[in-house]
């Protein structure tokens, strides 16, 4: 009787005692695996502190209240001789446990309010961010300053599903992070493109869904310059796992250069357009592209999933026309999960995609698609 | 039927026919657990599944789509095919023999109410062998995923879950007829059991919700197959409509499943204390509030869509409050032990697991309450976490008392004592090792529904899957204790199986009879 | 059957006759005044009939435009102004663009949505293009008009608003041709 007691107190015991050492042990910055960050925002510590102190009057209280059980259990015991008293109400005991919990609870909440009221305070940005959740990535655009990218997964499948070992970043890199400045206020207008997804960044205390048709709004300021990760908090289909999200905050400066950088090499890829691509040059890049953003629907060796996405090996698009095959990668096709790529990859990407799949696998249908053959035909629709 | 029910040696058709024909409470209360267990073992296997994935980081047995379905059905199956018709058959067994009443208001409501159920769940489990996979939008199916995206499938989703939400509405019709009208004589509303009390709150709750899920899932039927614009912003609806829809339903429905889970262990825990419930009327006060409370908190599981400030601190404040009545039972549990007499049998040791473990996710549910905490909570394993300590530790593990305590009733053998604490003690280690470090991924920043996951969730991962095969083998030991028990357990013949026992079904004899209270027992 | 349970029955029936009744007939506009009175989720107003608005010029608010297209809708579609600044009660007129890059004729259905949820009621459209479907023949591009006040009673803790409009395609859903709306 008394060992049962003792393990049933032990365990919650021990699990206390793990957030304890988690708590104590410092770390805003080293990823804990037991406790809430205190992340790099006022948000977020803000979340971090009120999730404290629940969590410290809910082990006070527990402590207590399975204390006595526990005592209740050792001492009431038939085997030890406690014979059942009959008593069976006490009104000034029921209303004293109706009460004072309820003022806990009301203390409880003050706190509380004044955390929500930061987490709502967007007032004031000084740069808009416009996230899109697309199935299976996000968008960002730069309000105002005409920089818009997607930034997608950068895990290979091969990694995915057992064929290469698990890099360091697995599932926490992508293509282009999200670069932000620090020590400015950055308002983010959140809105999905296809279904809900949920943007969330551990670090800054936020997540807000990105819903279709709406937008939502959420804010953070760090002075703190580092690589941020996050994830999508919403089921969105079969890449939900897939789409992490990833923020590099830099210094002014930094930022500054970097966002230049980012327009000059928009009006440089614009001229450079033109170039003609070598057979092996598109292969080599088509892989790239394919591996990223069309194994995880159609596999990596171009066989899909039967009944649910269609291979690409030996398949009549693959083989067909090239303008068919355009229409397919560029349009996407409505009703179905098959997306339009056109806002997605850029008219290179697209190109050598479309070169890949016509000439992997055995398909070698051995003709050309060039990025030019890509913007003539989104020009002549 | 003048020589009893029929039975295997009077023939299979006749025995068959006893079991698709019957009116008979005890018989459908048998027909709703062995079919409740049935679809929990399925959903377990599910379950197990997904365990077994997510063991390890990267896609080693399923793909991302598969591993949807899994989650999707696993809740779905246990939510609306374990959990809910369990209860439902305990209600069956137990409430006319607790009022004194020889059976339920509407029998040949009760055997339909049953029967619709195998037919819905054998449409929604055969969706997965269909072409497009079955469900894979998560139980709660919010738009457009599960509208313009969903797989063909969906139609069938949405019949079967109209079709479990009439059986639903119509074992609760009978429960509140019968409650109301058929008491023997002298049982005032403040003289029924707790369990009574809790199913004929539990009644009213779903009769109110149940058409709200029917409402979500026909609009949904339109917005795919009719052209409608409920769910979809291009023609005026709104996604978010969705959800305030199905939580209206959704929130309600997490009580229902456990006010009755309380009505039980508020039945065993005087019994093993042999001491009367402490502080009667408050509980069903309480009992009451909570269920009131219910309806005005849905959109605490919505946090993140973007509400206005003054609607989230609303229900943020609504929400903390229900901790209120709840405490008062917990207190009142507690007190119940205090100064009794106790012995710890299983059903008894299920009974203290669930207060202290469903306290536990009651302390997490409180977090969660939090909405500027909640930003770094929704939608991650400590969700996961905290919903698992309250349906399982709580209306599992007191579904699970349930059978312990009142199986020798039902069949008239006793379980091998030793055999039941030592499922018990599986069942609690192996529930904890699987759950308890879902917290910590939680908040280590690991969503939920997700196939797979960053190198720094492996570890947590890892232990829980392990904990998760434990339990699950800890449900076998249970299924094979109970067949055990009907077969080869030893024979009570005391109408008062335990010591300490107070209430109507403890005066018949044991096992039941096919008929009991024929005529009407007085009641001081 | 029973006169009393013939009774009954016709009763119930007649109930359910009214309810579906009451579902159809009263239920729309009951909703519609709903949404109207409490505004509810950043869903502005139908057309705005102006009435004599003072204008509050104490005060300045910065109005943002964002355009985003949903799923496969591959129209260009952008605000020729990325930001506007207005006093209160000031009637301004700015434009957004809108180019048909594909080979066929389209319908498209702007849907505004405005940030914050607050400001929400406060925010008037005397003409928008989000009123109707806006049909483009292939290839052609069009300037989409907007025009609005914000009314002098926004809550003084918002100095910004931001109207974002999504873009769907509706072609196949309107069963009216291209040069039919036109």
């Amino acid at each position: 009787m008394l060992k049962k007691a003792q393990a049933l107190f032990l365990r919650p015991l021990g699990a206390v005692l793990a957030l304890v050492s988690a708590v104590s042990s410092h770390a805003e910055s080293a990823a804990s695996q037991l406790n809430m960050p205190q992340g790099v925002t006022e948000v977020s510590q803000a979340a971090y502190d009120i999730h404290m102190v629940m969590m410290w009057i809910c082990t006070v209280i527990g402590v207590a209240v399975f204390g006595f059980m526990f005592y209740v259990m050792y001492a009431h015991r038939k085997s030890r001789g406690a014979v059942a008293e009959n008593f069976h109400e006490n009104l000034v005991v029921e209303l004293l446990w109706t009460i004072v919990p309820a003022i806990i609870l009301i203390v409880m909440a003050i706190p509380a309010t004044t955390a929500l009221l930061k987490v709502y305070d967007t007032e004031n940005a000084d740069i808009d961010i416009k996230v899109t959740g697309y199935q299976w990535k996000w968008q960002y655009e730069y309000l105002g300053e005409d920089v818009k990218f997607m930034s997608e997964l950068r895990t290979p499948q091969d990694e995915i599903y057992g064929r290469e070992p698990k890099g360091e970043h697995y599932l926490r890199e992508v293509t282009e992070p999200l670069v932000l400045p620090a020590g400015k206020k950055v308002r983010f207008l959140i809105t999905g493109n296809d279904v809900i997804h949920s943007w969330w960044v551990p670090d800054f205390g936020v997540k807000r869904d990105a819903v279709p048709g709406l937008f939502t709004s959420a804010w953070a300021k760090t002075d703190k310059p580092g690589t941020y990760v996050g994830e999508c908090t919403e089921l969105c289909g079969s890449g939900h796992a897939f789409m992490p999200v990833v923020v590099e905050v830099k210094e002014q400066a930094e930022y500054d250069q970097w966002l230049a950088d980012k327009k000059a090499a928009a009006a440089e890829y614009a001229s450079t357009i033109g170039k003609q691509w070598t057979f092996d040059e598109l292969m080599v890049q088509g892989e790239e592209v394919y591996n990223r953003s069309c194994a995880g629907c159609h596999a990596v060796n171009g066989e899909g999933i039967p009944g649910v996405f269609p291979a690409l090996k030996n398949s009549v698009i693959a083989l067909g026309p090239v303008v068919e095959h355009l229409r397919v990668v560029v349009d996407g096709i409505p009703g179905t999960a098959m997306q339009s790529f056109a806002d997605q990859l850029s008219e290179v990407d697209i190109a050598a995609v479309i070169h890949y799949e016509r000439n992997a696998w055995g398909n070698d249908v051995g003709d050309i698609t060039q990025p030019v053959d890509v913007l003539n035909y989104k020009q002549a629709k | 039927m003048a020589h009893g029910p029929a039975t295997l040696a009077d023939g299979w058709v006749k025995y068959a026919s006893r079991w698709l024909f019957t009116t008979n409470h005890k018989d459908i209360g048998t027909l709703y657990l062995w079919f409740s267990f049935a679809m929990f073992i399925l959903g377990g296997s599910f379950a197990m599944v997904i365990r077994a994935e997510l063991f390890q980081p990267g896609m080693q047995l399923i793909k991302p789509e598969f591993f949807n379905q899994m989650t999707t059905m696993h809740g779905l199956v246990m939510v609306f095919g374990a959990i809910m018709p369990a209860f439902v058959g305990l209600a069956n067994w137990l409430i006319p023999m607790m009022i004194g009443a020889p059976d339920m208001a509407l029998p040949r409501m009760n055997n339909l109410s049953f029967w619709i159920l195998p037919f819905a769940f054998a449409i929604l489990v055969a969706t997965l062998f269909m072409e497009g996979g079955g469900p894979n939008f998560g139980w709660t199916f919010y738009a457009p995923l599960s509208t313009t995206y969903a797989p063909d499938t969906v139609n069938y989703f949405i019949f079967g879950v109209h079709i479990m939400g009439a059986s639903s509405i119509m074992g609760s019709i009978n429960i509140i007829a019968t409650v109301m009208n058929m008491r023997a004589p002298g049982m005032t509303y403040m003289k029924m059991p707790m369990f009574v009390w809790t199913w004929l709150i539990t009644a009213f709750l779903l009769v109110a919700v149940m058409p709200v899920l029917a409402g979500a899932v026909t609009m949904m039927l339109m917005d795919i197959n009719f052209g409608t614009s409920f769910f979809d912003a291009a023609g005026g609806g709104d996604p978010v409509l969705f959800q305030h829809i199905f939580w209206f339903f959704g929130h309600p429905e997490v009580y229902i499943i456990i006010l009755p889970a309380f009505g039980v262990v508020s039945q065993i825990i005087p019994t093993f204390s042999r001491k009367p419930l402490f502080g009667y009327s408050s509980m069903v006060y309480a009992t009451a509030s909570i269920a009131f409370m219910s309806f005005i908190v849905w959109a605490h599981h919505m946090f993140t869509v973007g509400m206005p400030i003054a609607g989230e601190l609303y229900f943020m404040y609504a929400t903390m409050l229900i901790a209120v009545p709840t405490g008062v039972k917990v207190f009142n549990w507690i007190t119940t032990m205090y100064k009794g007499s106790l012995t710890f049998e299983t059903p008894m040791l299920f009974s203290i697991a669930f207060v202290i473990l469903f306290t536990f996710g009651g302390f997490t549910g409180l977090m969660l309450s939090i909405a500027a905490a909640d930003i770094q909570y929704h939608d991650t394993y400590f969700v996961v976490a905290h919903f698992h300590y309250v349906m399982v530790a709580g209306a599992v593990f007191s579904g699970t008392a349930a059978v312990y305590y009142w199986l020798p009733k039902w069949c008239g053998k006793m379980y091998d004592e030793t055999m039941g604490k030592v499922q018990f003690w599986i069942a609690f280690i192996g529930f904890n090792i699987t759950f308890m470090p879902q917290h910590f991924l939680g908040l280590a920043g690991m969503p939920r529904r997700y196939a797979d996951y960053g190198l720094q969730f492996a570890d947590w991962n890892m232990v829980s899957s392990i904990g998760a095969f434990m339990y699950g083998a800890a449900q076998i030991l249970f299924l094979f204790n109970v067949v055990r028990t009907i077969t080869h357990g030893k024979p009570v013949d005391k109408p008062e199986v335990w010591e300490g026992a107070e209430g109507l079904e403890w005066t018949v004899p044991t096992p039941a009879p096919y008929h009991t209270f024929e005529k009407p027992p007085q009641v001081k | 059957m029973q006169t009393s349970h013939r009774k009954l029955l016709a009763k119930l029936v007649a109930m359910a006759v009214a309810m579906f009744m009451f579902a159809v007939f009263v239920l729309p506009p009951l909703y519609d005044l709903f949404c109207e009175i409490t505004g509810i989720g950043g869903k502005t107003d139908g057309k705005y009939e102006a009435v004599d608005v003072r204008v509050d010029t104490s005060r300045q608010v910065e109005v943002q435009f964002v355009a985003t297209n949903n799923a496969e809708m591959p129209w260009e579609f952008y605000p020729m102004e990325y930001s506007v600044v207005v006093h209160p009660g000031e009637s301004r007129a700015v434009n957004f663009f809108a180019h048909n890059t594909t080979g066929e004729d389209m319908i498209a259905q702007a849907i505004p949505n405005v940030l914050p949820n607050n400001a929400a009621d406060y925010f008037h459209k005397t003409a928008c293009f989000c009123f109707d479907s806006q049909p483009l023949a292939a290839g052609d591009q069009a300037e989409l008009g907007l025009v609005f006040i914000i009314d002098p009673d926004l809550p003084h803790s918002v100095n910004t608003v931001t109207l974002s409009y999504t873009l769907f395609d509706i072609t196949d859903r309107s069963e009216l041709s291209v040069s039919q709306i036109q």
